[in-house]
């Protein structure tokens, strides 16, 4: 069995696999089906200052290769997932991390400081790329002075692994991911879902009662892989790579271009048991190519 | 209520109109217990646009041979799918998803169980689940003509049967809410399954009655199992995830206008 781990900033993962935030639940959701502690991390659901009732329904449209989701961080707010969901998942024997949101950078900063006291948690992934909500969210993270500032903030207010989650949505994302780098994140995630419509002709209406949503599933893959590899050469700190992933193979190509670890998102949706296939996915990979250490794979695209 | 990922076998399919077929299935493992009111999140293999799973309601269960019913009308190309199925072919589920009706506390409770098109599916396993427990069961099931309604002799095992088709081709002609019965007698508990227009204008009966009703919805899903928020309906706390809070509501707790 080669060896799996990788560290993320000062986050130590037994393997490189983690689920992605608002595809997983608070990973009680799949303890049914798979065994939670085989996985890196689980990023929950994403957390804002005060509860959000999110958008009306219909919030979701599929597509052949993947779906639009229009959810806008619906959530019971930081004190409730402090009092309630915290001492039921504080002791999954994973990595958890919380999703911050806000719609001000006093709101991001808030929720981190409150997350700061939880032993348990040993990083958040600072959402600044949500296309779901009217204010805050994508609008931090498709501006380079936007970004550097709520970066530079919650990294001064939080003390563990600040990972910051990039928004697809923009002309460069490299500069996005400097500017984070430069304000102190540990690590950079990407991607967040990509602004997206659907429509029914029948009824000549927008699907989704917010018009527009983010893409998510295999329809994305090939442009966040390109993203993963542009920022793989543009910045030093690690980068968690996300969007579209099926498959091993899928997660394999990401550690490639660049990626350090791995999320998977909606494909939970479809398997259940997904995230721990690619656990072993991953492993035949790298015994079956003679490596023993999954972070040899890590940028080792060959381009001679 | 642990949740199980199944690979069952397809042990008929038979076909009740040109849009609505009935799935047999057994199980290699023993089912669990699943009831009335749950479904199940079907993979749809072989479809070139149908990515997501799809929600069925659980038809009947026999578990005695093992076996589990899905009536499936045909939509899009995810249900014409399943419904070309066939004899020997796997179909995998995840189940049992979401709440489930209530059984009254009264054993002398009258009940209705009202259902139209595709939504009268739940009720065949709600009905013999409840005549199981003693009670005495009256379904109404409403439908466009008469080819439209489906496994009637599976419903009169359970209970009175009452139809109404919008053609009067049997049963009495009009809506589900326009039949005689609901003049004449008098109900505890309604439960009811199907468009929704028909589900607000039964609310709006029970209302009137004074009697208890649940309704199950079918909004769109992508998880089933809580985890994506995709399938929220309005309630009185807010928004509330149809797969895990529902798909049965009583009526009291939803936002309905009636
Ligand atoms: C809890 C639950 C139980 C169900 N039980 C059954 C059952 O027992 N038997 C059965 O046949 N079906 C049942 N359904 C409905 C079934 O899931 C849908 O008909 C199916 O997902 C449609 O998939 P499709 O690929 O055939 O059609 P699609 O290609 O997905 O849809 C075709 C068209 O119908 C519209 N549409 C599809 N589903 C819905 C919806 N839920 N609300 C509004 N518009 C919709 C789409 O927008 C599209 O325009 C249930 C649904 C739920 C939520
Ligand atoms: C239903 C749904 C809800 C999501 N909610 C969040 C969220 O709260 N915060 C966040 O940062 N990303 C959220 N995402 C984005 C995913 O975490 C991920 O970035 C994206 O879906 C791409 O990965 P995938 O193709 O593997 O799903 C959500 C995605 C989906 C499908
Ligand atoms: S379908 Fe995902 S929460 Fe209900």
């Amino acid at each position: 069995m080669a060896n799996l781990n990788i560290n993320i900033g000062n986050l130590q993962l037994k393997n490189p696999v983690m689920t992605a935030s608002g595809t997983f639940g608070y990973g009680i959701e799949y303890a049914d089906f798979i065994d939670l502690s085989r996985i890196g991390g689980i990023f929950v659901k994403g957390t804002t200052i005060h509860e959000r009732q999110g958008n009306p329904y219909p919030r979701m449209a599929e597509t052949p290769s993947g779906m639009l989701n229009a959810v806008g961080l619906q959530n019971k707010g930081v004190d409730y997932f402090i009092e309630h969901i915290y001492p039921a998942i504080k002791d999954i024997d994973t990595n958890i991390i919380v999703n911050v949101s806000g719609s001000t950078v006093d709101e991001y900063i808030e929720t981190a400081e409150k997350l700061n006291s939880l032993e348990k948690i040993p990083a958040i992934e600072l959402n600044i790329s949500c296309p779901n909500i009217k204010e805050g969210g994508m609008a931090f993270g498709t501006s380079c002075p936007a970004a550097a500032q709520v970066v530079k903030q919650v990294r001064r207010a939080y003390k563990n692994t600040l990972i910051v989650k990039l928004s697809p949505n923009v002309t460069d994302i490299t500069e996005i991911a400097r500017v984070v780098e430069n304000e102190g994140a540990d690590a950079v995630s990407l991607i967040n879902t990509l602004l997206a419509m659907a429509i029914n002709a029948e009824s000549r209406k927008p699907i989704l009662s917010t018009i527009t949503g983010g893409l998510s599933g295999p329809a994305v893959k090939p442009i966040a892989l390109r993203m993963v590899w542009q920022v793989a050469h543009s910045v030093r700190i690690p980068i968690i790579g996300l969007g579209g992933i099926m498959n091993a193979t899928d997660a394999i190509e990401f550690m490639l271009a660049g990626a350090s670890a791995i999320q998977i998102g909606t494909a939970n949706f479809i398997d259940p048991t997904i995230s721990v296939k690619l656990v072993d996915g991953i492993n035949e990979y790298l015994s079956r190519h003679g490596f023993k250490s999954v972070s040899d794979i890590v940028g080792a695209l060959d381009i001679s | 209520m642990s949740k199980f990922i199944l690979d069952l076998i397809v042990i008929e399919n038979r076909k009740l109109t040109d849009q609505y077929v009935l799935l047999i299935l057994k199980s290699p493992e023993k089912l669990p217990e699943i009831l009335p009111g749950q479904f199940a999140q079907v993979r749809v293999d072989g479809s070139s646009t149908t990515f997501l799973r799809r929600p069925i309601s659980i038809h009947y269960i026999d578990y005695e041979k093992n076996e589990l019913w899905f009536l499936i009308q045909v939509i899009g190309d995810g249900t014409y799918r399943l419904s070309q199925l066939k004899a020997g072919e796997f179909l995998n589920v995840i189940l049992p998803l979401g709440n489930h009706f209530s059984v009254p506390k009264d054993y002398k409770a009258s009940l209705l169980l009202i259902g139209g098109g595709c939504g009268v599916a739940p009720l065949l396993y709600l009905g013999a689940n409840l005549k199981r427990r003693g009670f005495e069961v009256n379904f109404l099931l409403g439908a466009r003509s008469a080819t439209d309604i489906l496994q009637k002799s599976e419903y009169d095992r359970y209970g009175n049967v009452y139809i109404t088709t919008e053609d009067g081709s049997m049963g009495e002609r009009g809506f589900v809410t326009a039949h005689s019965l609901l003049k004449s007698s008098n109900f505890d508990y309604i439960y009811t399954c199907g468009p929704t227009p028909m589900m607000k204008a039964v609310a709006a009966y029970a209302a009137k009655i004074k009697a208890i009703c649940e309704v199950s919805l079918e909004n769109t899903m992508a998880c089933g199992i809580g985890a994506c928020l995709c399938c929220v309906t309005d309630s009185t706390e807010g928004h509330v995830c149809v797969c895990t809070e529902g798909p049965v509501f009583n009526i009291t707790k939803l936002k309905w206008q009636i």
